[in-house]
């Protein structure tokens, strides 16, 4: 009987515990996404995680867009001894800190420091969704600010690539005015003639969507993006509405003008050459 | 019909019976006024603990209370003169935020504030103060005048939060709020920000880059509304109450943070108990700070600001 053939096979299969999980390096294959096609790990890092079927961005981690950008060797970082405190004296906060430092091998969202891209030095922001969600608390701002500062003063072109779920929830209202301190670094660096770009990557959403995110003299996104202020969700239950499937997407965002372009992956780097070459050295008007 | 907060409910029992004793002496041939003077004694002492003590919950009530006064209420307090301009110039206009000149005293200003309703035809009409892109732009147009014109800016912050909606989205929430907190910091004009009511994450902070903040008493500010936080957090938006107290959203919470300049006093059981005094309150502030800042040179004035964001924040250096 037909039915027989399915139920002899049955399969079991494992799970792995938590402790297996951790010890396997980051497997031999990746699965994509999108297409859920299968790839050498290898391969797939080879093409920036991009998958090689379908084309979806999957994310990049900090040290690997650095990589990806900056001559070998010549990105050197700032602060990166800034790290978080519990101003709040929140609940679990240190916990949930020390657990993401332990996964990512970072001690914040985000890495900031400068090098040469293709030659051109430059000041450079990046940050990393893998904490915290890529959260903005105290020390992503003061990072932030403070590379805007140096790229002021060393009158560097200013780059950064976002990637954050928005404010962090445990540093309160401390976080929301990181986004008031990083607009007001941004203002003095343009109003000293700097250049700044902004990479917005998925997702950025939230405050810092809403802040330094948009700030740049060119924005651009990656395609597939989500890029929004609301989430989507207290946006339906807000309204009531219906949302296009694009909601939200770099490609909504450039189909309503909020962007200057969606950029493939592989094109980024000679675009931002070739914008930093225009600028020629993108200081400041000297 | 008067809105009466849970925690208020003893007080107004009181006052009630308290009535009600007056009434019978009134009435009646018998004197009750030693019972009354010794009911009223204890209400004072009522009153002082419960509005003296209030909790963080409390105050967000407070805050949100139906009758608490609004931007165009000390507009008509503080200002004399006043006249209301509309528009973004590109879209259309958001009464969500309200905008325009007046003098202040005898000194020309630019007054622009977040103005919620007080009934429900007043909040559709409102949006419930929360603003669409357009009332930004709108903002930053009157902003960039004010800085033409040499007029200080005063701002009254009191929103939920920006509008969460498609059209939003569409027309660039995130971007007319990010140009707001730039274009703020580099105004060459006094800019001074007084949080009335809540000041609700992004969508408050985009009116709240300023030379002074101040917040009343009662009022909120915060990243997140308390039960946006605590669905957040705690996948539960009944655990507001404890979001509210964890968060540090009060006005003597962002005092201690360093973030704002002064609390300004209510009057006992909130703002909108006697509008005129409240007035009186801010007056008092506003005053002061525009005197302050009247005669700082533009490159003081904007080093200043700059100085007083960078601070902001908590972290270690290791």
């Amino acid at each position: 009987m037909l039915k027989d053939l399915f139920s002899k096979k049955k399969k079991y299969a494992s799970i792995p515990n938590e402790q297996a999980k951790l010890d396997v390096p980051e497997g031999l294959m990746k699965k994509c996404d999108s297409c859920y096609k299968i790839f050498y790990r290898k391969e797939m890092n080879k093409n920036l995680n991009v998958c090689p079927n379908c084309g979806h961005h999957h994310q990049l981690r900090a040290w690997e867009r650095i990589e990806s950008l900056f001559d070998e060797g010549t990105f050197q970082e700032w602060d990166s001894g800034l790290a978080p405190s519990n101003p709040l004296g929140f609940p679990g906060y240190e916990e949930k800190l020390q657990k993401d430092r332990e996964k990512t091998g970072l001690n914040e969202g985000v890495v900031t420091g400068k090098g040469l891209i293709d030659g051109q030095a430059t000041a450079f922001a990046v940050m990393d969704s893998s904490f915290r969600m890529g959260s903005m608390g105290s020390v992503m701002g003061e990072r932030i600010a403070r590379a805007i500062e140096n790229a002021k003063e060393q009158s560097l072109p200013f780059i950064i690539f976002t990637a954050s779920g928005g404010a962090r929830m445990q540093e309160g209202v401390l976080s929301l005015m990181q986004m008031s301190k990083t607009s007001v670094a941004i203002k003095r660096f343009s109003e000293a003639g700097g250049l700044m770009i902004s990479v917005m990557t998925h997702p950025t959403t939230g405050g810092v969507s809403a802040s330094f995110a948009s700030l740049g003299d060119y924005n651009f996104a990656e395609p597939g993006a989500l890029i929004g202020f609301a989430g989507r969700r207290i946006i339906e239950q807000t309204t009531r509405e219906k949302l296009p499937d694009d909601f939200q997407t770099a490609e909504f965002l450039f189909k309503h003008g909020q962007l200057d372009q969606v950029v493939h992956r592989h094109d980024l780097k000679q675009l931002l050459v070739t914008i930093l070459k225009i600028h020629e050295k993108g200081g400041t008007s000297s | 019909m008067k809105q009466i907060l849970e925690f208020e409910k003893p007080i107004v029992n009181l006052k009630e019976k308290i009535a009600e004793l007056k009434k019978f002496t009134d009435d009646s041939e018998i004197d009750l006024s030693e019972e009354i003077i010794t009911l009223e004694k204890r209400l004072a002492i009522l009153e002082d603990d419960i509005y003296g003590n209030l909790k963080p919950w409390q105050r967000v009530q407070m805050a949100r209370h139906q009758e608490r006064p609004t931007t165009l209420d000390y507009i008509n307090e503080l200002f004399t003169d006043f006249v209301e301009f509309h528009g973004d110039r590109s879209f259309g206009d958001d009464e969500a935020i309200v905008s325009g000149i007046a003098f202040y005293k005898d000194t020309p200003i630019t007054v622009i504030g977040h103005q919620r309703g007080k009934n429900t035809k007043e909040n559709l009409r409102r949006n419930f103060g929360m603003p669409h892109p357009e009332g930004y732009r709108k903002a930053l147009r009157h902003m960039k005048q004010a800085e033409k014109f040499n007029r200080p800016i005063i701002t009254f912050i009191d929103t939920k939060g920006a509008d969460p909606g498609k059209e939003s989205e569409e027309r660039g929430q995130s971007e007319a709020i990010a140009r707001n907190l730039m274009e703020m910091a580099g105004l060459t004009v006094p800019i001074i920000c007084i949080v009335i009511g809540e000041g609700g994450s992004g969508g408050a902070l985009a009116l709240g880059v300023g030379d002074r903040i101040h917040m009343l008493e009662n009022s909120t500010y915060s990243v997140i509304s308390p039960e946006g936080a605590a669905a957040l957090l705690w996948k539960d938006s009944g655990l507001a109450q404890k979001a509210a107290e964890s968060m540090k959203i009060t006005a003597p919470d962002l005092h201690e943070l360093g973030i704002i300049d002064e609390i300004i006093p209510e009057p006992k059981g909130g703002a909108h108990r006697d509008i005129k005094e409240q007035a009186k309150n801010i007056d008092l502030v506003l005053d002061k700070s525009l005197n302050e800042l009247k005669n700082v040179s533009e490159d003081v004035l904007l080093e200043q600001r700059w100085e007083k964001y960078k601070q902001i924040g908590d972290y270690k250096e290791l």
